[in-house]
C-alpha cells in the first residue's frame, strides 16, 4: 500500500496549489521510494520514462505556424466569418463541432482537431464571435465559459468518437488485456459496444452546449444591470 | 526511413530556435531561465536516445527546477497590433484559412497514404504514420503561409516563440505526467490499486462488481491521467476474475464499456494534462476551467456506462 503515498502527495500538492513540476517531482521520489526503490534508480526511471514520453510534446510542433497565421489575423477572420452566419451561436457552432469531431474520430481521422491546431485558433474565436454578434460585448466570464467548452466539444468529441473505429489504439489494448485472460475478441465487437456510449456522450454533451446559449443570454443581462 | 526520431529531431530545432530567439531578448529579465528551459527541452529532443537514462533524469530534474521556481519570465518578440490584426484580417480574406486547414488535410491524407509501401519500401514508419504526417503537415502549412503572406523570414519562429513562452513551464507538464504514470507503474502503484479494489469492497452481487469496475476505472484513470494504465489493471482484478468469469459477464462488452468508463475520468483530472491543461493554458483560462466544464458530462455518461454494462453485459 505504501507507493499509494505518491498519489497522495499528488493530490495535496495540487490542492495546495504548489508548482506542478515540483509536485510531480516530489509525487515520483515519494512513490518510488516508499516502494523500496533507490533514489539514482528513481531518477533513471523518470529519465527513461520522460524520453519515451516525448511524443506527448509534438503538439507544440505546430506553435510557429499558428502564431504565424495570428500575426496576420487568423482569429479576428474567423470572428468575422461566423458573424456572417446568422443562425450561428455558440452552442450550435459548438454541438457542430462536436458532431464532426465524433464522426472524424470514428472513421479513425482522430488528427483532425486538438486543442493547439483547431481550438485556438479557429473554434473558439468562431464561438466567441457568434456569441458577440449575439449578446455584444463579452465579460471576462462569459469569454472564459465559451473557451472552455469550446475545449470540451473537442474531448468529449475525440473520447468517445475514436472507440468505434476499430485500429485505434483502445482497441488493441482491449483485445490485449482480453486476450492475456483467455478470451479472443475480435476488434469489431468493441467498436460496435463503444456505439451505444458514444451515442449518449453526444446526446449528454450535445444538451449541455445547446443550454450554453440560454446561459450566455443571462450572463449578458445580468452584466448589463 | 523517416520516424520518430526525425520528427523529435524537428521538434529540437524548432526548441533549440526558441532557446536561441530567447536568449537574444533583452525585454526579457529572465532570458538566461527560458534559454536554459527551451535550450534543455531541445537537447532532450534531439539527443534524448543516445544520453542514456540517467542522464536523461537530471536533465528532467533541470528542467523542472528551472520551469518550477520562477526562472522563466515573457519575451516580448516583435508580432502585430490587435488593429493591424483587424486590419489584415478585413484585407486578406478567406485565404488565411488555407495554411490553417492544410495541417489536418495532409495529416489526414498522410495517414491514410504514407503508411503504404512504395515499390516495396516503407519510406515512413507504419506505426508513426500519424505523428509524421502530423509533422509533415505542420511543414507544409508553414510553406503555404510564407509563400501566401510573406512575413519577415524569422516571424514564424518569433511568433512561435510568443506562444512558447505564454504556455511557459507547462509545455513540458503532459510529458512529465506521462512519465510519473511510468514511475507510479514500476513502483507498484497500479498492484496496491488493484488490491485495495478488491480486498475492500464487497462484490457478491453482479451489480456491486459491475459498479466497481466502472467507478474504479474512471478513479484509477483520474489518479494516473491515462484510461491505458488503469485497463489492464482493473480488468485483471475486477473485470476478468468477477464480471466475467463468476457472474458470466459478455468479454468484449466488458472490455469496451470499463475502457469508456476510464474516459469519463480522463474529463475529470488534471493529471490527463494534454486534454485539460494544454487547453487551459493554449486558452489562456485558469488551470481548472476545462475540467469544471467537463465534470457534469462525465458523471452521468459514467453513471450511464454503469447501467449499460449491467444491462448488456449478462444478457449477450
Amino acid at each position: 500500500m505504501l507507493p499509494l503515498l505518491g498519489i497522495a502527495v499528488l493530490a495535496l500538492g495540487f490542492a495546495a496549489r504548489l508548482n506542478p513540476l515540483i509536485v510531480v517531482l516530489g509525487a515520483a521520489l515519494v512513490s518510488g521510494l516508499a516502494g523500496g526503490i533507490p533514489p539514482l534508480k528513481i531518477v533513471a526511471v523518470l529519465g527513461k520514462a520522460f524520453n519515451d514520453s516525448r511524443y506527448v510534446s509534438l503538439v507544440w510542433l505546430v506553435l510557429p505556424v499558428i502564431g504565424l497565421l495570428e500575426r496576420e489575423g487568423l482569429q479576428e477572420r474567423a470572428r468575422i466569418l461566423i458573424a456572417r452566419v446568422g443562425a450561428a451561436t455558440a452552442g450550435r457552432l459548438l454541438i457542430a463541432y462536436l458532431v464532426l469531431r465524433q464522426i472524424t474520430a470514428a472513421l479513425g481521422l482522430t488528427s483532425l482537431g486538438g486543442h493547439a491546431q483547431m481550438v485556438r485558433p479557429l473554434i473558439a474565436p468562431m464561438a466567441e464571435g457568434a456569441a458577440e454578434v449575439r449578446h455584444g460585448r463579452l465579460s471576462e466570464r462569459m469569454r472564459h465559459l465559451i473557451r472552455a467548452y469550446a475545449a470540451s466539444a473537442d474531448n468529449v468529441g475525440v473520447f468517445f468518437g475514436e472507440d468505434i473505429f476499430i485500429a485505434i489504439g483502445s482497441i488493441l489494448l482491449i483485445k490485449a488485456a482480453l486476450e492475456q485472460a483467455g478470451f479472443r475478441i475480435a476488434p469489431l465487437q468493441l467498436s460496435l459496444w463503444a456505439m451505444p456510449t458514444a451515442l449518449l456522450a453526444l446526446a449528454v454533451h450535445g444538451v449541455r452546449l445547446w443550454r450554453l446559449d440560454a446561459r450566455l443570454r443571462r450572463m449578458a443581462i445580468e452584466e448589463h444591470q | 526511413m523517416i520516424g520518430l526520431s526525425q520528427v523529435y529531431a524537428l521538434g529540437g530545432l524548432m526548441f533549440g530556435a526558441f532557446a536561441w530567439l530567447s536568449l537574444r531578448d533583452r525585454t526579457n529579465r529572465n532570458r538566461i531561465g527560458n534559454a536554459g528551459f527551451w535550450g534543455l527541452l531541445a537537447i532532450s529532443f534531439i539527443f534524448g536516445s543516445r544520453l542514456g537514462d540517467l542522464a536523461n533524469g537530471v536533465l528532467v530534474i533541470a528542467l523542472i527546477l528551472l520551469g518550477g521556481t520562477g526562472r522563466m519570465g515573457r519575451g516580448a518578440p516583435s508580432t502585430t497590433s490587435a488593429e493591424q490584426r483587424a486590419a489584415r484580417a478585413a484585407s486578406c480574406g478567406n485565404l488565411l484559412f488555407l495554411p490553417a486547414l492544410t495541417i489536418p488535410a495532409v495529416a489526414i491524407g498522410g495517414t491514410l497514404l504514407l503508411g503504404i509501401p512504395l515499390r516495396g519500401v516503407h519510406w515512413v514508419d507504419p506505426n508513426q504514420v500519424t505523428i509524421v504526417s502530423l509533422a509533415l503537415g505542420t511543414l507544409i502549412a508553414l510553406g503555404v503561409a510564407m509563400a501566401e503572406l510573406r512575413p519577415p523570414l524569422l516571424a514564424s519562429l518569433e511568433e512561435g516563440r510568443r506562444l512558447a513562452d505564454t504556455i511557459g513551464w507547462a509545455a513540458i507538464l503532459p510529458q512529465l505526467l506521462a512519465a510519473l504514470g511510468a514511475v507510479f507503474a514500476f513502483s507498484g502503484v497500479g498492484t496496491a490499486v488493484g488490491a485495495l479494489a478488491t480486498s475492500w469492497l464487497p462484490l457478491d452481487h453482479p451489480f456491486a462488481a459491475v459498479a466497481a469496475y466502472c467507478i474504479g476505472m474512471a478513479l484509477f484513470t483520474a489518479v494516473m491521467g491515462n484510461a491505458f494504465a488503469a485497463f489492464p489493471v482493473m480488468t485483471a482484478a475486477v473485470g476478468v476474475p468477477l464480471i466475467i468469469r463468476k457472474f458470466g459477464g459478455d468479454p468484449a462488452i466488458v472490455g469496451a464499456l470499463g475502457m469508456l468508463a476510464g474516459f469519463c475520468g480522463t474529463l475529470t483530472t488534471p493529471m490527463a494534462a494534454n486534454f485539460n491543461i494544454v487547453p487551459a493554458v493554449l486558452l489562456e483560462l485558469p488551470g481548472n476551467a476545462v475540467i469544471r466544464v467537463q465534470i457534469p458530462t462525465a458523471i452521468p455518461l459514467l453513471a450511464c456506462n454503469l447501467l449499460l454494462m449491467y444491462l448488456l453485459a449478462f444478457r449477450f
